[in-house]
């Protein structure tokens, strides 16, 4: 047996005080696992590669991190991106990629998994397999190399990163990290057979994961791609997406990680559901989560009981892609309060939804504290464009909604809306003008005060995979910019309301680079390692993207290709072509897909088939998977499927005495 | 209609003064880190703290002249205010036990007696230089010592800001000794025993080893490792007849 590899930080330790906060590179959880190497036969490395500020929080690194620690003879330790001050330090005195908890070698792991909720953390990918010595191309890594395996939601379409990783997962990661975890284990116990090769084989075969590198892509002459093939009998055509069912039974994680260092989210997150039926057009999240999955209301309860019993935070988040949805979020809002109200523990609903309901349920989460900020989403600034996205919110809802928000207290309401829809005008931009001077105009008139506040904030839109919009035509980043100042002068220019109204946006080039390496294909990943190689780090972060670098990268490694960055973005796609995650099963149907386009460019609507009848987007059928929602029989407080028990824990329980 | 903030608030029956360490890798937390990490203790050993009023309320705890990031320290303080009675040395056990390793609670004494941060007045420090001899060391100290103003410069929130050091200084003496953290087959270097009075702006260690560079030159290879060792009055004597720091939490656990 190899033996257990040294930590690295006798030789980190030097270098820190030279960098930017270095408690980021220390570990030192609370609710860390120190595990046993050498106990161990299978070893994971699980990587967020964006900053530990940022990576720390994730709730799908830190369920995966438990999931795989609880089993017996499974390690797993966590490492994220290092700033480039801490890697021009690591080059040049030879440090490598290093895991936080025991600054193990990331090279030493048997598997390196990747979760990428964004594509712009592809270049920080390469920088940590650069630096833990790893080939940073899959074809030239051997036997004792990692295993580099993508997951998260950008992994629906890895064609981009295909040549850097082994494999890619889709879909809920904690049945497909087990069944990964077996398969390299067998294997080992089998003595290697076939080497790498044979590992990946055995991979690909299982289902469980794709292995990009098991499959052939041919293009034709224009540059479409002609099909992508499996090279090997008993290889899967298409690769399925894993979907967890009962998340009862998954109540992860149970002891939270709290970091030392600051992070994005400082407080605990409990997941209330999974996947969301709403049908937005634009909403990549909601499409291929499907179907909706709610964690029942004991269990939710349970799971912040044992959660703020083991962080000690002092705020609990109820997390979901639209948490008001949750077909028992009244019972479960009230009883939450109920029950923390005197504890100084706050509580939040990330919600966006546009209705009086959700103004109820922020109502009753700050019974006690200060009413600042309430957040919606109508997405679209026009009636036209928002039945394009199959938002179903009428001006109408939303004024009556931000009425009775300012009406209960609310000093600030911010709007989110998207710019760059598809078949979008000036005029469907510059209506959010319009709409936020009403929504003062109201404000004023319901609270009697002129002091309150709306933010109008503006993201651009970026065509994703596995979407009704996947064969749209991205908006190119001038005409976004254009747009963008022309609301900005316009909403200035009102002198009777245009004070009150702030107005958030980024221009448009990032979102053209996001639209590259989401909807791209294998070609791409010529682009990304000619970015990195010119310097291409934290593509996420406005003060280390370069747009420039991107579009040179760009034109050096498509010279040869009939392809460009235009192509990959502002091209429309036509219901022949062959997507390059055409054979990654998301579960929707692509016919469904087709149809759901047509509708957006026809302005019509698709309901939720949570309260009406299916309408055959695929994923039930396909996947052996059904919608799951309350009611629930067992109350709050009572034992759960895993018999806990969510009676509140108090701060001041006991007397000490 | 404006919306007012709870009135009650949890008030203090009880005050207890905490003399805490920062060791090894959390060495690297700044004084926000510990700061949250500290309330979150508190909140996982049910501490019955007494709260502040207002829309959001915070627990009752007062620091000290914490120890800059980087720094180790066998000797911060705290005081925090509680809504129960508690014993200390309970106290002590469950809030070192919700502390991370590294962050270990040294003694707890409840506050019986005022003016407790004015017997702050001092701390001895020590600061090991990897890969500097005691002989090197003790040129540059004499050196600075013969000086008679030193200025340097440091960055703080507010931009550059100057700093005389040798006010502050009240003693320095170099031995020889092995850097803490390092591992035992390593080299002995010179070791500085510090001790700096505490004034408004703070003189640091950060500031002594500046002085000694801009001085004499004196440009370490390797950090320099540097722990607090002692915090408190200052009082000339001892056997030796140097200055001697007395421990601040004498007077409460005496009264």
């Amino acid at each position: 047996m190899a033996m257990a590899p040294e930590s690295v930080f006798d030789r980190l330790e030097h270098l820190l005080p030279c960098v930017q906060k270095p408690i980021q590179y220390v570990g030192g959880e609370v609710n860390a696992v120190q595990s046993d190497w050498d106990a161990a036969d299978v070893r994971w490395a699980l990587m967020y590669p964006d900053a530990y500020e940022v990576g720390a929080p994730n709730q799908g690194v830190q369920i995966l991190y438990e999931v795989l620690n609880e089993q017996p003879g499974v390690l797993c330790e966590r490492t994220y991106a290092v700033w480039p001050d801490l890697e021009a330090l690591m080059r040049e005195h030879d440090v490598p990629q290093f895991t936080v908890d025991a600054h193990r070698p990331v090279g030493a792991f048997d598997l390196l998994g990747l979760s990428f909720s964004t594509e712009l953390g592809y270049t920080n990918m390469l920088t940590a397999l650069d630096l833990a010595g790893i080939p940073l191309m899959a074809a030239d890594r051997v036997d004792g190399h990692p295993l580099v395996v993508a997951g998260g939601h950008a992994a629906f379409n890895p064609e981009p990163i295909a040549d850097f990783i082994d494999a890619a997962v889709l879909g809920d990661g904690e049945q497909a990290v087990l069944a990964l975890s077996d398969i390299v284990r067998d294997w080992k116990v089998a003595g290697h057979p076939g080497g790498r090769a044979g590992l990946l084989e055995r991979i690909a075969k299982s289902g469980v994961a794709y292995v990009p590198s098991l499959y052939d892509v041919e293009y034709l002459a224009d540059g479409r791609i002609r099909r992508v093939l499996p090279k090997l009998a008993g290889i899967p055509w298409r690769v399925a997406k894993h979907t967890l069912m009962d998340l009862d039974e998954w109540d992860y994680p149970r002891a939270p990680l709290v970091p030392l260092a600051e992070t994005v989210h400082e407080r605990m997150s409990v997941e209330i559901f999974r996947g969301c039926t709403r049908g937005c057009r634009f909403c990549q999240a909601g499409m291929i989560t499907r179907p909706v999955r709610e964690r029942s209301k004991a269990g939710i309860a349970a799971m912040v009981k044992r959660g703020l019993a083991a962080t000690g935070y002092e705020e609990v988040g109820l997390l979901s892609l639209s948490s008001a949805d949750h077909s028992e979020i009244a019972e479960v809002t009230t009883y939450l309060a109920d029950c923390y109200s005197d504890s100084q523990t706050s509580l939040s609903l990330p919600s966006t939804r546009v209705d009086a309901f959700n103004v109820d349920l922020a109502n009753e989460l700050s019974r006690n504290g200060r009413r600042s900020g309430l957040t919606f989403a109508p997405e679209g600034g026009s009636e036209r464009m928002r039945k394009v996205i199959n938002k179903q919110v009428t001006e109408e809802d939303l004024i009556r909604t931000v009425a009775t928000a300012y009406a209960a207290g609310w000093r600030q309401v911010k709007l989110y809306f998207m710019c760059g829809l598809p078949t979008e005008t000036d005029d469907d931009v510059l209506q959010i003008a319009r709409m936020a001077a009403e929504v003062i105009r109201v404000g004023r008139e319901v609270s009697g005060r002129r002091d309150i506040r709306c933010t109008v904030s503006i993201g651009g839109f970026v065509p994703k995979p596995h979407t009704p919009f996947q064969w749209a035509a991205q908006l190119d980043h001038e005409t976004t910019d254009a747009r963008l100042a022309l609301l900005r002068d316009r909403i200035r220019s009102n002198r009777e309301y245009g004070k009150a109204i702030g107005i958030r946006y980024h221009d448009g080039k990032p979102g053209i680079i996001e639209g590259l390496l989401s909807r791209g294909d294998r070609r791409v990943g010529r682009v990304i390692l000619e970015a990195w190689r010119a310097g291409a780090r934290f593509d996420g972060w406005s003060e280390y993207f370069d747009f420039e670098r991107w579009q040179s990268a760009a034109s050096i490694a498509l010279a040869d290709e009939p392809v460009s960055l235009d192509w990959y973005t502002v091209r429309e796609r036509e219901h022949s072509e062959v997507l390059p995650w055409d054979h990654l099963d998301s579960g929707l149907d692509r016919e469904w897909l087709w149809e759901d386009w047509q509708a957006a460019v026809d302005e019509e609507g698709v309901e939720d088939c949570r309260w009406t009848p299916c309408f055959d987007c695929g994923v039930c059928d396909q996947m052996g998977t059904q919608i799951q929602v309350g009611p629930t029989s067992v109350e709050m407080g009572m034992p759960t499927a895993r018999g806990e028990t969510g009676i509140p824990l108090s701060p001041r329980a006991d007397s000490m005495a | 209609m404006s919306r007012q903030p709870p009135r009650e608030f949890v008030a203090p029956v009880q005050r207890f003064r905490i003399r805490y360490a920062k060791r090894g890798q959390l060495r690297f937390a700044s004084h926000r880190d510990f700061q949250r990490a500290f309330e979150r203790a508190l909140r996982r050993a049910e501490v019955p703290m007494a709260y502040s009023a207002g829309f959001s309320p915070h627990p009752k705890i007062s620091y000290a002249n914490a120890a800059p990031t980087g720094t180790a320290s066998e000797a911060e303080y705290l005081e925090i205010a509680v809504a129960e009675h508690c014993r200390a040395d309970d106290l002590q056990t469950r809030i070192d036990t919700a502390l991370p390793p590294g962050l270990d609670i040294v003694e707890v004494v409840e506050a019986r007696t005022p003016d407790f941060v004015q017997r702050l007045e001092g701390s001895r420090w020590r600061i090991a230089l990897p890969g500097v001899s005691p002989d090197a060391a003790q040129r540059a100290v004499t050196a600075l010592l013969a000086t008679h103003d030193v200025v340097v410069e440091r960055l703080t929130k507010n931009g550059m800001r100057r700093v005389e050091v040798l006010p502050a200084v009240v003693d320095i003496a170099v031995t020889e000794g092995r850097a803490a953290s390092v591992a035992e087959s390593s080299e002995t270097c010179a070791i500085m025993q510090v001790v700096l009075r505490q004034e408004t702006p703070a003189v640091r260690p950060d500031d002594v080893l500046a002085a000694l560079r801009s001085v004499a030159d004196l440009a370490p290879q390797v950090p320099p490792q540097v722990t607090r060792e002692s915090q408190g009055p200052l009082a000339e004597g001892g056997n030796a007849g140097g200055i001697t720091i007395g421990d601040p939490l004498a007077a409460d656990r005496e009264a």
